[in-house]
């Protein structure tokens, strides 16, 4: 940790080393307030001949160095602290998901309630979750040793029984941990550290039962009662065992632990926590996305059965834009894919572009062909995440709802999911492909094909994915990660107004009316406009984002836009480096032509020539 | 002078090669320092556990979780066969007394009072590790395996299917720019490490695995082809334990595509000789690409002189070649390195270089889309 004044503290240097790409970006006082001043970036060098991920850190800071006129490295290659003129930097933080990140497995004693909550903290402190073993996986006990001696995870989470319930199921399944010698993926000479989180009555027997085969870490119960999620302690375990152990076998890691000030975060764990605190602050609800090269996030704050907040994280293991860019093919399937691609492209072909991509992932499109088709990859594994989020983010399970009368016809146990498309008023976009888009209107496009918001929703991007920096640099100066985040870190596209129902070809989705008092006579026009969006009809009005207007939407019958079918709705909207984008087409999306594509981009100036 | 890194696959004629060789779980080390081995002589062995079958008695005899160890016939670490009494319960007034019969052979390696499970694994599988590279034992990792050397000449490849083999080079195409094709592909290769140029027809493969050929090594494949020969999309490029009859390595990429001619060169410059190929590849952190390694003989131990090199430094004079579409697999050297950023085709802003190729005019690429070459 660092021991500096964060009132001395005028230069921050940070790094994010993914997968692929390890990014470094300078954060500087300027006239008083921090500011995202400079960004570098190098692929990250986990692979041999280097195997060392200091190697990707030292080259993308040299970037920002030579991009910021500032010597940030010495001679011997290590980050230069403190500042002092044009040299060196105050403080210096890392956040890290290479090496395929954490990966870890979570057993429960049934699937749906001890073993998701167990999921559930796992993916908030930032994990991929290989697999989940509970008592009712329809697997038999073999199997189940088999598959914890083949993944190899990082390391395990132990959840089961509520505190003073079964004690002999979870035991069960702690018997199935020392036949399995469970072996961990970095290096030989340590033991598998496992963190038990069950019923507490359970522990003393399960220590026992575990023996000396794996490291254990006792914790809190995180599901002490049905009712009741308690998540942190389980967290806060995964990240000390993340940075002693697994960290400190990847290669390279050793090194880079000593260098910075604040200890090492799993990526997403540091983008979640900068999501949670906007959400908090602004009472909204947000999705946030982060698609990476192998796995996509999809984080989200939506208020639970209880009405307060909620926080989930999943992690698609498999969709990505490059070591994944096959299996997003293989999933969503070619000839969906291509719905999305306006022109011509030969199949056989596009199957040998998408492996080359795979097998050399840190190549980016040059062409804007090539650059059309991995966008259209992008749409399908975005809304394929999405869909495996909600699928995940749902109110407990198991717990006994209070029925009056009128409940007597909505058989409501819990396990609903909490994530509604239509309360959705903040979408944020990060990662390679929606971060580097060429034009913005290409970023908001993808995001409204894959997440198809209903209603009123905002969109932004994390304008050079600083959030995994702002996520790691609040841990140690909150101040600077706010300012920074509000003035640098997010672009404010626009809103996405896109009524939910079933189209139907030529008839009127929507009526418009938009009202507000021009800051600049250029948009004194759009601000007294009224208009019709027919169905299928995409539109772009050009709004900035220093401009608030009103906007009045009529929605025709059996279309909702978020007050119930056909029914107006009213809404203050601030526009964005995109605008206001009108959409048409209905909610769930359906199309099937071409031309209807081709249309739709050219509304929404995708691909100007 | 600009320089920046960026990843190449390994080419060279001679290197000194080692190769770690060590048992999944601990066990005997047959070899000592010094050793001289084949690449197919066992270098260690061990017992790998058996299958665990965990059975509940409890609930097979009726009686309470805690009552299972007294009614337990056997204790931990007998052995005990198929249809063998595992435990009997007391009954009443030693009346109606129930049994359980063991389904499985094994030991028994636990018994819980707290479950009423009985944990019994079976008999141990042997497990054999191979030298790989035929040469000198350099150390003995004891209880684990060895690292074996020798001077090599080796070829990395960009991807392949299924694992370790073995067989003599034998060069079917005549140019590295011809396609590998079924015709090409004759009975007396059986047991062969056979190479052809450009791109691998499906139908080469098929003919491959018919006749017994050890691996197949070639410039590049379809991914149609791919597809059929394992019988799924492959998703995620970690392969090494696929089952199809033989090895594959392409060492350019998908399509069609030229193998480098310095690999090609080098291959038929080695035909005829002994090569070690492994087709496992893992493209994620800590990645590994698939290999052929051909041990030297002595007099070209004494020929062969090991290039010096710089790895991974990207520089003006640099060999790269293009690893993107549009100018996939063109190879060129690099005449100047712009540190400004450069807006593509895409409209993506970048860092670019160009590459001057004989004969045409340069182009101007991502540097991100160019791998070096050694030469």
């Amino acid at each position: 940790m660092t021991d500096l004044d964060p009132a001395n503290i005028n230069v921050i240097l940070a790094t994010d080393c993914g997968s692929t790409t390890t990014k470094a970006i300078l954060i500087q006082k300027v006239d008083g307030q921090y500011r995202q001043t400079h960004r570098g970036e190098a692929p990250t060098t986990v692979e041999e001949p280097v195997a060392d991920v200091t190697v990707g850190v030292t080259n993308a800071v040299t970037e920002v160095g030579e991009l910021a006129g500032r010597k940030l490295i010495d001679e011997n290659g290590e980050v230069i602290r403190p500042a002092s003129g044009d040299v060196g930097c105050d403080i210096y933080i890392s956040t890290s998901s290479a090496g395929g990140g954490l990966q870890m497995m979570v057993t429960g004693v049934i699937a749906e309630m001890t073993a998701a909550s167990a999921k559930r903290a796992a993916l908030g402190a930032g994990a991929i979750v290989m697999d989940t073993i509970a008592t009712n996986d329809k697997r038999q006990p073999y199997q189940r040793i088999e598959r914890i001696r083949e993944l190899r995870p990082d390391m395990m989470l132990m959840s089961g029984g509520t505190d003073g319930g079964t004690v002999k199921k979870v035991v069960e399944i702690a018997e199935l941990i020392p036949p399995a010698r469970p072996r961990p993926r970095f290096g030989s000479g340590y033991q598998m550290p496992v963190i038990y989180a069950g019923n507490k009555d359970a522990a003393e027997t399960v220590t026992e039962t575990l023996g000396d085969s794996v490291a254990l870490s006792v914790v809190p119960n995180l599901r002490p009662t049905m009712e009741v999620e308690n998540l942190a302690p389980a967290r806060d375990a995964i990240h000390d065992l993340f940075l002693e152990h697994v960290m400190a076998h990847a290669p390279g890691y050793d090194k880079l632990i000593k260098w910075t000030n604040a200890p090492i975060m799993p990526t997403p764990g540091a983008v979640g926590d900068i999501l949670k605190t906007i959400a908090q602050r602004q009472g909204i609800s947000a999705v946030g996305v982060d698609i990476g090269g192998a796995t996509t996030d999809v984080f989200s704050v939506f208020p639970g059965a209880d009405g307060e907040p909620v926080f989930n994280r999943t992690v698609s293991a498999n969709l990505g834009m490059s070591y994944s860019i096959s299996n997003v093919c293989a999933e969503a399937t070619m000839p969906v894919i291509l719905k999305w691609v306006h022109f011509d492209m030969d199949e056989r072909e596009l199957r040998n572009r998408v492996k080359n991509k795979m097998i050399r992932p840190t190549t980016i499109p040059q062409t804007r062909e090539a650059l059309v088709f991995e966008q259209a990859v992008a749409r399908e594994a975005l809304r394929l995440a999405y869909e495996q989020h909600k699928a995940f983010a749902t109110t407990l399970k198991g717990v006994q709802q209070q029925r009056t009368v009128g409940d007597t016809f909505s058989q409501d146990t819990g396990g609903q999911t909490i994530v509604d498309d239509m309360a959705l008023d903040l979408l944020v976009a990060s990662g390679g492909v929606l971060s580097h888009a060429p034009r913005m209107e290409q970023t908001a496009a993808m995001l409204v094909d894959a997440f198809q918001p209903r209603g009123f929703t905002r969109l932004a991007k994390d304008s050079i994915f600083m959030m995994p920096h702002l996520g790691v640099l609040a841990s140690v100066h909150p101040e600077a990660a706010t300012e920074v985040f509000e003035r640098d870190c997010l672009i404010q596209l626009g809103v996405c107004i896109a009524p939910a129902g079933k189209p139907k070809p030529g008839k009127l989705c929507f009526k418009y009316q938009i009202d507000g008092v021009a800051a600049d006579d250029e948009f004194a026009e759009v601000l007294h406009h009224s208009g019709e969006i027919a169905c299928g009809e995409m539109k772009l009005i050009r709004l900035p984002a220093e401009q608030e207007a009103r906007v009045r939407v009529e929605p025709a019958r059996g279309f909702d836009c978020g007050a119930g079918r056909g029914k107006p709705v009213e809404r203050k909207v601030r526009g964005g480096t995109v605008g206001l984008v009108l959409d048409g087409r209905g909610r769930p999306l359906d199309f099937e032509a071409r031309e209807e594509v081709a249309g739709w981009y050219e509304a929404l100036e995708l691909y100007p020539e | 002078m600009p320089v920046a890194y960026t990843p190449g696959l390994k080419v060279t004629p001679r290197l000194r090669q080692s190769a770690r060789r060590v048992l999944p779980i601990e066990g005997e080390v047959l070899v000592a320092v010094g050793d001289r081995v084949g690449a197919t002589d066992v270098v260690a062995r061990t017992l790998m556990p058996g299958d665990v079958r965990p059975v509940n008695v409890a609930n097979a005899l009726s009686v309470p979780a805690g009552d299972v160890p007294a009614a337990m016939l056997k204790k931990e670490g007998d052995t005990v066969a198929v249809g063998d009494v595992l435990a009997r319960s007391k009954g009443l007034f030693g009346m109606f007394q129930q049994e359980y019969k063991s389904r499985v052979e094994g030991t028994i390696e636990a018994i819980s009072g707290v479950t009423g499970q009985v944990i019994v694994r079976g008999e141990p599988r042997p497990v054999e590790v191979l030298a790989f590279l035929a040469g000198e034992v350099a150390t003995v990792l004891p209880g684990e395996g060895c690292v074996v050397e020798a001077d090599a000449a080796y070829v990395q490849g960009i991807f392949g299917i299924g694992g370790e083999a073995y067989g003599p080079l034998v060069m079917v195409a005549a140019a590295a720019s011809d396609e590998l094709t079924a015709d090409m592909v004759k009975p007396e290769h059986a047991g062969a490490v056979v190479v052809g140029g450009a791109r691998m027809t499906g139908a080469a493969i098929r003919r491959a695995v018919e006749v017994g050929v050890a691996a197949v090594v070639s410039g590049g494949m379809d991914d149609q082809d791919l597809r059929e020969v394992l019988g799924y999309d492959l998703g995620v490029a970690i392969t090494g334990s696929e089952k199809i009859g033989t090895t594959l390595i392409v060492t350019e990429g998908f399509g069609e595509i030229a193998m480098a001619r310095r690999t090609f060169e080098l291959l038929a410059a080695h035909a005829g000789q002994q090569a070690a190929v492994n087709g496992a590849t893992q493209i994620r952190a800590g990645v590994m690409r698939p290999e052929i390694v051909v041990p030297l003989t002595e007099d070209e131990q004494a020929e062969i002189v090991e290039p010096e090199h710089v790895a991974g430094v990207l520089e003006v004079g640099t060999t790269v070649r293009i690893v993107r579409d549009p100018h996939f697999g063109v190879i060129g050297t690099v005449p100047e390195l712009p540190t400004e950023p450069t807006v593509l085709g895409s409209g993506s802003k970048a860092r670019v270089l160009s590459v001057a190729v004989e004969g045409r005019e340069p182009v101007v690429v991502p540097r991100a889309n160019v791998e070096l070459v050694e030469i």
